[in-house]
């Protein structure tokens, strides 16, 4: 994957680029707004990280004026500041996602590699399949190797999130955002115990493992 | 352009404007009194002058022309005596105490229609060349003579200029006097005006215990110092705080980031073992995501305390945010052998934040779970009533509590009261709660009556419009 970070500090942006690197995606660096908007609108890009506070130019325009200009890249925006108003500002000017400084890298590679697939038309799938798993929208049903599992409402909205991103790592924040709709940051390892559950529904008296866990970044979903 | 350094005081500016403004106001007044004294003098010697025509006009009719001359000369005699002049059909003077005339006077009868000059008998011997005004009437009489008589203005004049002097004197002097208690009273409250700013200095200057002068006289300069005064206190409460919670983050983050260098130096001295190194980062991973969120934890309180937009205010669900706070947390206080129960009235809803209610919400639950998980059948009941226009969530365990003394420090941040620290925990949890309570305008209290600890988070009523 091709990601365009636009962010000013140098040591920051060098060191996130060998980290995609390392997870086997391809960064260019622009340190300020308008070298950002330029690469933007010149280049292909899959994923566009970029700061808020940038010199020149900053980071809510450039993406507001990509999108004016048609430019559906998905973005996400990262920021010193963390109100939740700023949060809804900056999803407003179009971003996608939005990450607070400062986070853990694993959570930055999560979310960026979950907004690549969402381009993909998955949202509009009604039916999801990893491996024996297959989960269906609209009859919200669920089956393992042909055989119904019955699922709370809660722990069904928790797998669709993670078949959807099947393969992806999904960190604690991530599903906490999607499948309760709160942004902040989970205390212990409440989300853990609904995995868990929900791993005791899906993979109990089955021969393989499904859901994952990612150490020091979250879960995935992924057939072996 | 610049005034030159006095003018730029307020007091010189103030007395300036005092001194025209006294000016323009003692002017109109000297006008106004000198014109209608003159007025009332006109009249008086308009008067008069009517009375001498009469009188006249009676001796000319009782003994013609003879006797009017000789009424006429016994007046001009008198002292003080009024103008009087017979002039023939040409104009020569015949008889009376007028020497000469400005021409052109008795070509009209009836009232001369300005003041006109003359010459008196004798004048001439008196005052060099001195012209007097006066005002006269002329009358024709039946054999085209004329008969003038008339009044000297230099009375009136003189009365005007006496008026003028006396006026312009005292008001002269009250304005003087004026402008002088003016200033030095003016003076006295610019100077302490003086005293506030060289002392606002000092203060700026870095002596922040200094304070403002007041006088005790309770007028508008002494609520204004004191008001001050006690701002000043309330920044250096505040100052006090700031540095209460940076000697506290410090000593906090100290611990953990010596734990973090220590692993990660262990695990660099013994790399052989691919298992264990891996451990260690993971472990070091873990530590600085919990770093992470105490820093996440620390700015949220610090802006919630600075006051947070009013903007993320909106009307909220509190038996939905309670709802799902509940479901978040039922496996977890399942897994702990926590019966966690809600009990919660339908559609309570208040104006606020839901992200932040539902934070502070989960991290009194969570506090809850934690410390009464090593109870006997330990429970934990959320309640949410409805409590006349406002609201209050109480959660209520059956863990060990907080004796009274405590409480109040419970909230404050960092504050972990069990000395051991042996649950994990920032100790910013009931701190943020407190401060989002706070922020929502509410309160979070803390209480144990009976077994356990309650914390009631209380919403107010929502203002009206």
């Amino acid at each position: 994957m091709k990601i365009l970070l636009i962010e000013d500090d140098r040591e920051a942006a060098e060191y996130l680029k060998k980290a995609f690197f390392e997870a086997g995606h391809i960064a260019d660096i622009a340190p300020d707004g308008e070298t950002g908007f330029n690469l933007a609108d010149n280049g292909s890009y899959d994923v566009y990280v970029v700061d808020r506070l940038l010199p020149r130019r900053d980071g809510l325009s450039v993406i507001s004026e990509l999108r004016a200009k048609g430019d559906t890249t998905p973005a996400l925006v990262l920021s010193a500041l963390g109100e939740v108003d700023d949060r809804v500002t900056g999803l407003r000017a179009g971003g996608d996602d939005y990450l607070t400084k400062p986070y853990a890298f694993s959570e930055l590679l999560a979310r960026v590699e979950v907004l690549r697939r969402r381009v993909g038309a998955k949202d509009v799938e009604t039916r999801y399949v990893v491996g024996d798993l297959e989960l269906d929208r609209l009859t919200h049903q669920v089956r393992r190797a042909g055989q119904e599992i019955t699922l709370q409402p809660r722990e069904f909205r928790l797998l669709e999130y993670l078949m959807r991103n099947a393969g992806k790592v999904v960190t604690r924040t991530m599903l906490l955002e999607h499948v309760w709709d709160y942004h902040f940051d989970p205390q212990t390892n409440v989300i853990d115990v609904h995995i868990s559950r929900l791993r005791g529904k899906i993979e109990k008296g089955f021969d393989s493992p499904v859901l994952h866990t990612v150490r020091g970044a979250g879960y995935m979903l992924r057939a072996e | 352009m610049r005034l030159p350094a006095v003018m730029r005081t307020t007091a010189a500016r103030l007395s300036a404007l005092y001194l025209l403004l006294f000016a323009i106001c003692a002017t109109v007044l000297v006008v106004y009194v000198t014109s209608l004294s003159v007025r009332i003098l006109t009249v008086q010697t308009r008067d008069a002058i009517v009375e001498e025509v009469a009188d006249l006009g009676r001796a000319y009719r009782r003994g013609g022309l003879a006797t009017l001359v000789r009424v006429l000369d016994m007046r001009s005699r008198q002292p003080g005596a009024n103008l009087y002049l017979l002039a023939g059909p040409t104009g020569q003077i015949l008889s009376g105490n007028v020497e000469a005339l400005q021409p052109g006077v008795l070509d009209h009868s009836g009232w001369t229609e300005r003041p006109f000059t003359y010459d008196r008998y004798g004048d001439a011997q008196r005052s060099r060349g001195g012209k007097h005004t006066a005002v006269a009437q002329v009358i024709e009489l039946p054999n085209a003579m004329k008969l003038l008589v008339g009044r000297d203005l230099g009375e009136p004049e003189r009365f005007r200029t006496v008026v003028r002097r006396a006026l312009m004197a005292a008001l002269g002097m009250m304005g003087l006097g004026a402008l002088l208690i003016w200033y030095f009273v003016g003076r006295r409250a610019l100077k302490r005006i003086d005293n506030v700013s060289e002392a606002s200095r000092q203060i700026m200057a870095g002596d922040l215990n200094q304070r403002l002068p007041v006088s005790g006289a309770g007028d508008e300069f002494d609520r204004l110092s004191s008001n001050l005064n006690r701002m000043l206190d309330r920044i250096n409460a505040l100052n006090e705080g700031l540095k209460q919670v940076s000697d506290n983050i410090a000593h906090d983050l100290k611990t953990p980031l010596t734990r973090l260098r220590n692993r990660a130096e262990a695990a660099l001295a013994d790399v052989s073992d691919e298992a264990a190194s891996r451990a260690a980062l993971e472990q070091t991973i873990a530590e600085s995501d919990q770093l992470i969120r105490t820093f996440n934890a620390i700015l949220m309180i610090s802006r919630l305390e600075a006051g947070y937009s009013a903007e993320s205010l909106d009307e909220i669900d509190l038996s939905a945010i309670l709802a799902d706070v509940v479901e978040l947390y039922e496996p977890l206080a399942e897994d702990c052998g926590v019966e966690l129960t809600a009990e919660a009235s339908d559609d309570v809803s208040v104006v606020g934040n839901r992200e932040l209610v539902g934070q502070a919400l989960s991290n009194i639950i969570d506090n809850a779970i934690k410390y009464s998980s090593e109870a006997e059948a330990p429970k934990v009941k959320v309640s949410l009533k409805r409590e006349g226009d406002g609201a209050r969530i109480v959660v209520q365990d059956t863990g060990p509590g907080i004796p009274p003394e405590d409480r109040e420090r419970a909230t404050e941040r960092f504050v972990r009261l069990e000395p051991s620290r042996s649950q994990p925990g920032s100790g910013l949890g009931l701190s943020l709660a407190k401060a989002v309570m706070k922020f929502h305008g509410g309160s979070l209290e803390l209480d144990g009556a009976g077994e356990g600890l309650s914390v009631a988070m209380t919403f107010p009523a929502r203002k009206k419009g």
